[in-house]
């Protein structure tokens, strides 16, 4: 069975890219394959370094413009919103997960993904801070300072951290790519668990092929 | 957690630039109000001791220090004159003196200055008698209220004199008994750290030892078997008993006493006020310092002078005080900038987070102005407790009233002074931030 099948039927997209391409200064141009993601549906973006995958991810988080095309996320064509507006629709509705785990590092865990939902104009939960940091095995960490965590518990608070907001999209860039085999194994489970748990839709790039055999939609570049 | 508090953490977190920044800006922002606080205080003890003075006469030397040994007592008299001198000064029917006030000084009562006079010296200073009564007679003295207090006299109490101004166990006059007969009402004035007293009873105690008391005379004492004569029986061991028994002479019968007296008897200066400004008063003073042996100044002119010499000092203080309150501005402007270079990637991720570029401006900013603000408020209280200090020292060396605890309008208009500077500083650093660039960060 299809991760999102079943479970919930009415399927509608959730992302799309129509045509999308990117050039970075002084090199070729990128030219993006389009891309179809239901709501609530996993999916996996593979591709060798330099294939333009991280680029694309940002394209996707509205990090970044594309020089041409379109990107539809949750019915919204976000290269086309002002910039504060994006930022504003980023914050709201996508989750992003990076390679390394960055936070404001003069606030602790808990106050770290608390601001995720004030940055993003959402009233305080402090409830909601604690369940997920106690569903991501980390909730003992909540007064600790980010420093002080070992990478994997890192990786964990970062994905309560982008699934605090209750985005309806998750964006992971190589979130298992500083982990062992065991905590690449724990992150992916726990990462799936509550995309699913919050009907997001997920697309993790990677070239990690620890990952091809757990998620079967899966997009090469 | 809001944008202030968000602020707080990241200055917290490096606790050292940020004590840098707050003391560097407190050191400019305390020293421009202590600036402020001396200047004010200076002047205004120097006003109110102008009590309408027109001129000062006494011994030839530095105008200035006989305005300030004379009107402000701290320091030394120029030296004495006689009598005989200054005696056109004192007849009450002078066409231009309105009121002619004699001093005689040099003795002091732990450190207070004793200073021989006649009661309409309280009119002068607008001084009222808050307890007893004015002095009258021979070794009465009537006290400024700080000395009461400071002191703990109360009426009744005695006490012998001091040679000189400091206080010196080993000059004191052992002799002299002085008698508190009345206790001046605090009037803000130089009075409230005076001992009052007649000029008599400044002859008679230096009449009766061989101290260096005649040192300071323009005029030496001479006449030592003549005085008794001059004095007119009033010899020292029997002058309290005869004094006790006549009635209590008033300023005028003073005044007239005074003008009896022998034109040798040394006095140290002379306070006038005119009747009118004319002509004829305002040539007074070049007539006296052209035509006698004494000096005529006047205090508005030297009180001036001083302000002008001082004036040299606090211009460069100020100049110190701007250029270090400039260089704190800079090191704002560096702390946040090189925190900038650290923090980009939590910037960045402050925009992932949903964090528009004005949000981010407006942290940078909110740094800025809380270290600015929070300099300032140190550097306020810096200067109000150095002041504290520093007018202790002052009032101990110079009896003057100097406090910490007032807060100047003028200092007030410093705090949103600093708050555009703190401001100014974070502008650019804010600038950047806001102009962050989220992909390109997070890809490095």
């Amino acid at each position: 069975m299809r991760p999102g099948d079943g479970v919930f039927p009415q399927t509608t997209t959730m992302i799309a890219t129509q045509q999308v391409s990117f050039t970075f200064a002084g090199g070729q141009p990128l030219h993006f394959p389009d891309i179809h993601c239901d709501t609530g549906a996993h999916w996996l973006l593979l591709g060798q370094s330099g294939s333009g995958k991280t680029t694309l991810l940002h394209l996707l988080a509205g990090l970044r413009m594309p020089q041409a095309g379109n990107i539809i996320v949750n019915g919204t064509t976000i290269n086309q919103l002002p910039l504060g507006e994006l930022d504003r629709f980023r914050g709201r509705h996508i989750g992003v997960i990076f390679q390394q785990a960055h936070f404001l590092r003069a606030l602790t865990v808990g106050e770290n993904v608390a601001m995720a939902r004030q940055l993003a104009g959402l009233p305080p939960d402090p409830a909601r801070v604690t369940e997920l940091l106690q569903r991501l095995n980390v909730g003992h960490k909540a007064v600790a300072y980010p420093q002080a965590l070992s990478v994997g518990e890192q990786q964990r608070v970062a994905i309560a951290r982008a699934l605090v907001c209750e985005p309806s999209v998750i964006l992971a860039d190589e979130p298992t790519s500083a982990l062992d085999d065991d905590n690449t194994a724990q992150v992916v489970s726990l990462l799936r668990a509550q995309a699913q748990a919050a009907n997001a839709t997920l697309l993790v790039v990677t070239h990690d092929n620890r990952l091809k055999s757990v998620f079967d939609q899966q997009i090469q570049l | 957690m809001n944008l202030l508090r968000l602020s707080w953490k990241n200055l917290t977190f490096k606790p050292l630039s940020m004590s840098l920044s707050i003391i560097l800006f407190a050191l400019g922002v305390g020293l421009v109000s202590l600036l402020f606080l001396l200047e004010d205080q200076l002047e205004k003890n120097f006003e109110k001791n102008l009590a309408s003075i027109d001129l000062v006469v006494g011994a030839k030397g530095s105008p200035l220090q006989l305005i300030l040994s004379s009107m402000y007592h701290v320091d030394a008299p120029t030296g004495n004159v006689s009598l005989g001198e200054v005696r056109p000064f004192l007849n009450p029917k002078h066409p231009l003196i309105k009121q002619a006030i004699p001093l005689s000084m040099g003795d002091n009562h732990r450190g207070y200055r004793i200073v021989g006079t006649t009661p309409d010296i309280l009119d002068l200073y607008g001084a009222t008698v808050a307890e007893g009564r004015t002095w009258g007679r021979d070794l009465e003295v009537t006290i400024g209220a700080e000395v009461a207090q400071k002191l703990g006299l109360r009426l009744g109490d005695t006490f012998s004199s001091s040679h000189g101004f400091l206080e010196d166990e080993n000059l004191t006059h052992d002799h002299s008994a002085f008698r508190v007969v009345g206790i001046l009402a605090s009037s803000g004035t130089v009075l409230d750290q005076l001992l009052l007293t007649t000029l008599q009873t400044y002859w008679n105690v230096h009449e009766h030892e061989a101290s260096p008391a005649a040192d300071t005379s323009a005029t030496p004492e001479t006449a030592h078997d003549d005085q008794d004569h001059a004095h007119d029986g009033h010899d020292h061991d029997h002058a309290h008993d005869d004094q006790a028994d006549a009635p209590l002479p008033d300023a005028a019968a003073m005044k007239a006493a005074l003008l009896a007296e022998a034109d040798e008897r040394a006095i140290t200066s002379v306070l006038l006020t005119f009747k009118g400004r004319n002509f004829q008063a305002l040539n007074m003073q070049r007539g006296i310092n052209e035509n006698t042996d004494l000096q005529a100044a006047t205090p508005a002119i030297e009180i001036n002078r001083l302000y002008a010499l001082m004036n040299t000092g606090e211009v460069a203080l100020r100049i110190l005080a701007v250029v270090i309150i400039l260089v704190s501005a800079l090191s704002i402007f560096i702390s946040l900038f090189s925190s900038l270079r650290e923090r980009q990637y939590e910037l960045a991720l402050m925009r992932v987070m949903g964090a528009g570029p004005g949000r981010l401006f407006a942290l940078i900013l909110t740094e800025g102005v809380l270290l600015a603000a929070m300099g300032c408020a140190l550097g306020l209280l810096l200067s109000h407790a150095g002041m504290h200090l520093l007018g202790g020292a002052m009032q101990a060396a110079y009896r003057y009233p100097f406090s910490g605890w007032v807060l100047l309008p003028k200092e007030l208009y410093l705090i949103p002074a600093a708050l555009a500077l703190g401001f100014l500083a974070a502008v650019w650093p804010a600038v950047q931030a806001a102009r962050t660039d989220i992909s390109e960060t997070l890809l490095r």
